[in-house]
């Protein structure tokens, strides 16, 4: 075929769908991840039944699920979540070597839009929910400096406002000279049912050339859908609970660690 | 402080940890004065709910002194007594406004891993899996409660510990059960296992104006209480099938409302019981639903299945065309324990419903390892422990 989709329609979305489901109805996991999850799969399996405690029972449950996705090329778990890693990459986020990274999440906020526009549109309030930023720092109406923890040391650059719809929308993007080129937005809307806000966050970045997935890697690890999402939600409890749930720092025993 | 750990299935013992301390303004620190241990801790003690880590503190059924603040509480004082419900809730979002407080947004610090598992995440608990945050529990000498400003119930000093420490979990508990049954006047309600939880239902059952309650179980300590609570009692293995008998004594037509009040390790001498055991000892199930089972089968067309017995994952033949057939209803869930806390608090006041009648042993918290043992092997009539820090 070659209609270009424009990505992310629902037509391109039908059409990966489709493609999905087409050449083989019941595989939804990827060659390589068969392999390793039938070679893990058993060795899990094994050394879980040789241990006799919950974690070894836990292991032999796991290692034998992973066994049965290697073998039949088959994940219940996949199926469930509506995943695949056999066709196209999941929904929500996709990686590629020309278009950088993308990540958009949406959650529903028991507040109004003019109270999430407000706590948001204060940029130094966003670390108070984005694990990743150490500061924000507004330089003044319009830019700020955005510094971000990385495994090795800090990331910083200048970021400018380039859409402000106050109560509805917040657009941003890095200026001249930042080490990932980036750019964001944040949609506020009335969720229905007088449920608060709708609010979707919209996340791109683009390596420079030669770069790739390497400083994107370096700010997200390994699953950048995974920390929106947790961003999100702790967005969501600050507005909501005013504090970020948290166990760290309670008691607990290790004595013999 | 003293407190007692999770060490692996099957081993609990009492440790020496560091104080809880105040992580969020909205924390407070209790000083506990009276806990229990629950049907629940045994599913941890046993192993059956994933995601425990060696040297989580349990206990979920607790009330104290409150000691200290976290800086936005201004509803309690230090020196207040007060019992806490086990489920962790904001008191802000949609599900608590609902009053669906076991099902709060945000209280579980790990809900991106409930996600993963249950594709939503409900809210955090004392004392249980990792899956609902990990919390630290209440079977020791002091414990943090979040959300405290909308958490905790303040009692009056005339009422002893004992008389309103159950408001923590297992009255709400049987309450929610058989409020979940929607109990018609006139109707014959089936309460499978006569543990605390069911023995309460039975008492709430009647409460909500049900004609004709029967019990099932094979402890007969515990069936004698039911019978003092006024439940007809059926011990499932003097019987040749426990569904049948049921349609005999309900004149062919099946008990109105049927509830499970066992939860995921139920036993059975029946060969889907025998299935059942072999199955999750392979590991390849991970609950046992006999008692689930047998209530969807007795239950009578168009009638309500409540479970308030914990399941944690998957089920196998669980007869789905035959609940279709009959057209019936399921409820179930966590506690939405916030809910009745007060009104319960009430009728306990007015005489209407008194949960002391559980309570078969009374201990130190430095025995609470061996209270677990003995609860688990139902030792010496051991039905409800009460432990003292
Ligand atoms: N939904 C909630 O929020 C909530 C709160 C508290 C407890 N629970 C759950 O309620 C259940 C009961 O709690 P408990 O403290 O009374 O526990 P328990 O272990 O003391 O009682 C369970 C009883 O069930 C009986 N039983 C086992 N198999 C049976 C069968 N096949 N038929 C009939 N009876 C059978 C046992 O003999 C025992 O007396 C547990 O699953 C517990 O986790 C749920
Ligand atoms: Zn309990
Ligand atoms: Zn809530």
């Amino acid at each position: 075929m070659t209609t270009t989709l424009t990505p992310g329609s629902p037509a391109a979305r039908y059409r990966e769908i489709e493609e999905t489901r087409g050449e083989a109805s019941d595989v939804n996991v990827g060659e390589g991840e068969r392999l390793a999850c039938g070679i893990g799969g058993a060795a899990l399996a094994l050394y879980g039944i040789r241990r006799d405690d919950w974690g070894g029972a836990a292991l032999a449950l796991l290692g034998g699920a992973l066994l049965y996705r290697g073998v039949t090329g088959h994940s219940e778990m996949y199926e469930a979540l509506n995943v695949s890693t056999a066709g196209k990459s999941r929904a929500g986020w996709s990686r590629d070597v020309h278009r950088g990274l993308k990540v958009q999440k949406t959650v529903t906020v028991n507040r109004s839009p003019e109270e999430c526009y407000r706590f948001w549109r204060d940029f130094e309030n966003l670390p108070r929910f984005m694990r990743h930023l150490e500061s924000v720092q507004v330089l003044d109406g319009n830019r700020s400096r955005w510094t971000a923890r990385a495994p090795l040391g800090t990331v910083s650059w200048d970021a400018a406002i380039i859409n402000d719809v106050p109560d509805e929308l917040i657009a941003w993007r890095s200026l001249e000279g930042a080490d990932v080129d980036n750019a964001g937005s944040v949609r506020f809307r009335p969720a229905p049912g007088n449920r608060g806000t709708t609010v979707t966050v919209e996340l791109n970045y683009e390596p420079p050339a030669g770069r790739l997935g390497v400083t994107i890697a370096k700010l997200f690890g390994e699953e950048p859908e995974q920390q929106v999402r947790e961003d999100l939600r702790r967005f969501k409890q600050v507005m909501e609970a005013g504090e970020v749930a948290t166990v760290q720092g309670q008691p607990s025993y290790h004595g013999r660690d | 402080m003293k407190a007692l750990c999770w060490e692996g299935a099957g081993r609990v013992r009492v440790e020496s940890v560091p104080d809880p301390k105040i992580l969020n303004p909205r924390d407070a620190i209790v000083r506990i004065t009276s806990t229990a241990i629950c049907g629940s801790d045994l599913h941890l003690y046993d192993g059956f709910i994933p995601t425990m880590a060696e040297g989580d503190i349990l206990g979920h059924e607790f009330m104290g002194e409150v000691v200290e603040l976290g800086h936005e509480v201004t509803s309690l004082g230090v020196g207040d007594r007060v019992v806490v419900p086990f489920s962790i809730s904001c008191g802000n979002c949609f599900f608590c406004e609902k009053d669906l407080w076991a099902l709060c947004d945000n209280s579980n610090p790990n809900a991106g891993m409930a996600e993963m598992m249950n594709g939503f995440s409900a809210s955090g608990l004392f004392g249980y899996s990792h899956l609902y945050g990990g919390y630290a529990g209440g079977q020791a000498e002091a414990v943090r409660v979040p959300f405290a400003d909308v958490g905790p119930l303040k009692v009056p000093d005339d009422m002893p510990d004992e008389k309103v420490l159950f408001l923590s979990d297992i009255l709400p508990t049987a309450y929610m059960a058989a409020e979940n049954g929607n109990i018609q006047p006139g109707d014959t309600v089936a309460i499978w296992g006569a543990g605390p939880v069911g023995l309460l239902a039975i008492r709430c059952a009647s409460l909500l104006g049900a004609e004709r309650v029967i019990a099932i179980d094979r402890y007969p300590n515990r069936l004698r209480l039911a019978r003092e609570a006024k439940a007809e009692a059926v011990d499932y293995r003097a019987v040749a099938e426990v569904t049948e008998t049921l349609k005999e004594m309900t004149g062919g037509l099946g008990p109105d409302v049927c509830i499970d009040c066992v939860g995921l390790e139920s036993y059975g001498h029946s060969l889907d019981a025998f299935y059942d055991y072999a199955k999750t000892s392979l590991f390849l199930a991970t609950d046992r639903t006999h008692a689930l089972r047998q209530a969807i089968v007795a239950c009578r067309k168009g009638g309500t299945v409540s479970i308030p017995g914990v399941y944690g994952g998957l089920l196998d033949k669980f007869p789905l065309g035959m609940a279709f057939a009959k057209g019936l209803t399921f409820k179930m869930g966590q506690t939405h324990v916030q809910r009745y806390m007060k009104p319960l608090l009430e009728r306990i006041r007015k005489g209407e419903i008194d949960p002391t009648f559980v309570i078969t042993h009374r201990m130190r918290l430095d025995d609470a390892a061996d209270g677990y043992a003995q609860f688990k092997l139902h030792q010496d009539e051991c039905i409800k422990i009460v432990l003292k820090p």
